[in-house]
């Protein structure tokens, strides 16, 4: 690959700026990417899937896919309500509300994973309540759910927002005064628009969700076949400094996350032709 | 139909601030609480402690040099990317992004590989006597990583829609590269700028995942306060785990309220380019 410029722009340091820029990226991501690659290519075919494979490993993908899907989609729908109520009411504390929806950014994983462990537990503040019922939440499944819920609330928040705060309201008018209920006007009218963003942010907090480790490890419990996620087991083969296990199940986990961005990008391309009208 | 959107309005108001207050503030409360649970003494000795405060200094460190670095990155990176067209743009642009996609775990994992014993690098680092791996430089690396996007993706939007005719005419009139950005694009940036520093801070300042794989837990010598948190937790000292996490749900709200403002500032200033317009 060369990377030639297509015309001599005017503004100087072009050298200087993109040497900088490929120094670095190369030193902090492309190196190290690269071992992963080397490492890898060493081991055998044979050996690879007979590492990803173990029952063991494949507990792991389904608690850590299905506690991450469920999370988005609690976000999904948390986040939709959350992105409609600030930007189409006006009520005391919205600014409060809308400025700590980033919370979980700013929050250190770990500090967030205590936090919720010791809130949950059976004789915690909330656990307490979920106890009565016989519902357990910390060291099980739904504990390691809450945790990335906490994890991906900002992040369906944030897309659909300014999508929202976009459409223009001459649009539900038509509706309403067409005879269309709330309910009408939201799913047939509002809902098409906001997909796209919708999607983005889904896919995004998934992706985050299934790799996230810091805030899972403390609510989790870690028992294998039942509460044990993927990113755990990388961490407890490393901690038996059996490298190659760790990084076959580390390919695994970058095939995964870059299936899902591709499936995201490839949904936003096809709804940006729909928009502009070709295809 | 009013009164019931109304009664909508409300119940959606309720479910939000329930759903909040649950998942958001009831753990800031119950960290500050249980921090001060066995009174002011007992929280002072736990921040007081040699290891804690050894593991403050240690994160102010790598949080410094992180942001320094990432900095000095996102804006060449950026400025790479707006201001001159060539080929292999996107894919440049994709591998800046990417380690936003990679879990902290690989992370730590990709630099343990690089530098770690089985590396080719490895015996001529250990004959130059330099320590990567299970010591500061890996903790500061495997942060860059995962830090790596935070700056160049709130100054690139910027750029992008300022354009650049500003700084053609500046070189044009005969400015050279350090003058143009100073006086040219800086102002432009600025907040934007400011807002990828909290940002990058505040998770270079939290990162657990790829810190943990990558520092060897040495008590004193290479445990960040997250860290820190881990093994006080893990021993049972919960008063000293809550007392090191209520630091950071501090340090958490003064970043929130940081970037609240800064987001502000930045609106106001977009407006007022356009009013120029």
């Amino acid at each position: 690959m060369r990377f030639t410029r297509k015309n001599k722009s005017v503004i100087p340091g072009f050298g200087l700026s993109f040497g900088i820029t490929m120094a670095i990226l190369g030193f902090i991501v492309i190196i190290p990417l690269c071992s992963l690659v080397v490492y890898s290519s060493k081991m055998s075919f044979a050996g690879f899937i007979e590492t990803v494979t173990k029952p063991r490993m494949l507990a792991s993908y389904r608690v850590s896919f299905t506690t991450a899907f469920y999370a988005s989609f609690v976000n999904l729908v948390m986040g939709t309500v959350l992105a409609w109520v600030l930007v189409r009411y006006d009520f005391p504390f919205k600014r409060f509300m809308d400025g700590i929806i980033e919370l979980p950014f700013a929050l250190p994983t770990a500090v967030a994973g205590i936090a919720l462990t010791h809130l949950t537990v059976s004789d915690g503040w909330v656990g307490r309540l979920f106890a009565h019922f016989g519902i357990k939440i910390a060291y099980t499944r739904l504990g390691i759910t809450t945790a990335l819920i906490f994890i991906g609330i900002p992040f369906v928040v944030r897309s659909v927002q300014p999508v929202l705060e976009k459409i223009d309201k001459e649009y539900e008018q038509a509706a309403q005064m067409l005879g269309a209920s709330g309910a009408q006007t939201f799913f047939k009218v509002i809902l098409p628009e906001i997909v796209p963003s919708l999607v983005a942010g889904f896919t995004m907090a998934f992706a985050r969700c299934l790799g996230e480790y810091g805030s899972v490890v403390f609510i989790a419990g870690n028992t294998p076949y039942e509460t044990e996620i993927t990113p755990l087991l990388i961490m407890s083969k490393l901690q038996e400094y059996d490298y190659a296990s760790a990084t076959s199940i580390a390919l695994v986990m970058l095939v995964a996350a870059f299936l899902i961005l591709l499936i995201n990008a490839v949904i936003q391309s096809r709804s940006s032709k729909i928009i502009s009208g070709i295809g | 139909m009013q009164k019931e959107n109304k009664i909508i309005k409300w119940l959606l108001i309720t479910l939000c601030a329930v759903f909040l207050t649950v998942m958001l503030i009831l753990p800031l409360i119950y960290v500050v609480t249980t921090a001060f649970r066995d009174g002011v003494s007992a929280f002072l000795k736990a921040v007081g402690d040699k290891y804690a405060v050894k593991s403050i200094l240690l994160t102010l460190k790598v949080t410094v040099i992180t942001v320094i670095v990432n900095t000095f990155f996102g804006i060449f990176a950026a400025w790479t990317i707006t201001k001159y067209r060539f080929k292999g743009k996107k894919i440049i642009s994709a591998l800046i992004d990417l380690p936003l996609t990679i879990s902290p775990v690989i992370a730590g994992l990709i630099f343990l590989l690089t530098f770690g014993r089985n590396s080719f690098l490895y015996p001529y680092l250990t004959k130059m006597g330099i320590k990567i791996i299970f010591a500061v430089p890996g903790i500061v690396l495997a942060t860059i990583f995962v830090t790596f996007p935070f700056i160049s993706r709130e100054i690139i939007p910027v750029m992008t829609a300022a354009g650049t005719d500003e700084e053609e005419a500046a070189a044009l009139m005969g400015a050279g590269f350090f003058k143009i950005f100073t006086q040219v694009t800086l102002p432009h940036i600025k907040w934007a700028l400011l807002y990828g520093i909290v940002l990058c801070s505040a998770r270079a300042m939290g990162e657990f995942g790829a810190v943990s794989v990558i520092s060897g837990h040495l008590r004193g010598k290479t445990n960040t306060m997250p860290l820190h948190i881990e093994v006080t937790y893990q021993a049972f000292d919960f008063t000293g785990a809550f007392a090191m996490s209520s630091i950071l749900v501090v340090m958490a709200l003064i970043i929130l309220i940081t970037r609240n403002i800064l987001e502000y500032y930045g609106k106001k200033s977009e407006e007022e380019s356009v009013k120029d317009e």
